[in-house]
């Protein structure tokens, strides 16, 4: 299941509801990426996106992940408006019948979401606002996963 | 053919989204971003980087070259920065 909103999400009833009467998980993993202030620098961030797209990427990414590897569940929530450092921003969650697959299948989510679904930061702080510039690490890592493919396939 | 723009380029065309007919000699999603520069100094400021920009018809990424008949909708964005 994917989900676009602006208000917060609570990893433990996320992930509860995930399990709920369930019996053939035996790993579940999560990752919550949030907003970041490491040097004073950040007071606001602000997620646009591309409504309609978005979904259909986050959609695209996660039945790639349960193509890929055996999950019971999946969950991709990302927040979108404007958010303050400390906050959440984004949840993925996998389950699997083992660990290996909830690891990996969580990696390659966030790694394939970072480059390819349409949202954009824009940070704000006591010397203005600009929007963030992507990492090109973030498309090696994404890249990582198609192996004979550029980024942008 | 409906054009969306987001984050920095909607910014420096001042347009977040448009109806327009495009030319009949553009073909291609490169091509389009070349006749847009031509639009005025927003759109001329806003593609000089045009290598950097990404692009998506109707919500699915396209590359430079993809063939834009046909399209309903096509969107022009910088590098996605989620997550």
């Amino acid at each position: 299941m994917i989900r676009v909103q602006t208000e917060d999400f609570d990893i433990g009833a996320e992930t509860t509801a995930l399990k709920e009467g369930r019996t053939d998980i035996g790993a579940v993993v999560s990752f919550t990426g949030t907003v970041r202030d490491t040097d004073g620098t950040v007071s606001e961030m602000t997620l646009e996106h591309y409504p309609g797209m978005t979904e259909k990427e986050l959609e695209r990414i996660e039945q790639e992940a349960h193509a890929r590897w055996p999950l019971q569940a999946s969950l991709i929530v990302h927040r979108v408006g404007t958010l303050k450092p400390g906050d959440n921003i984004v949840l993925v969650v996998t389950a699997s019948a083992h660990r290996d697959a909830a690891f990996e299948a969580a990696k390659f989510v966030m790694d394939a979401l970072k480059t390819s679904a349409p949202f954009w930061k824009r940070e704000s702080g006591p010397e203005g606002s600009h929007w963030v510039e992507a990492k090109a690490r973030d498309e090696s890592a994404a890249a990582r996963w198609h192996p004979g493919k550029t980024a942008a396939e | 053919m409906r054009l969306l723009y987001f984050a920095w380029l909607k910014e420096k065309t001042g347009v977040a989204a448009e109806d327009i007919a495009v030319p009949g000699h553009v073909s291609t999603v490169a091509e389009l971003m070349t006749w847009l520069k031509t639009r005025g100094p927003e759109f001329a400021h806003a593609f000089e980087r045009s290598e950097v920009i990404r692009a998506a018809i109707d919500q699915t990424h396209a590359r430079p070259d993809a063939k834009i008949a046909g399209a309903r909708e096509i969107a022009f964005f910088p590098p996605v920065t989620g997550g």
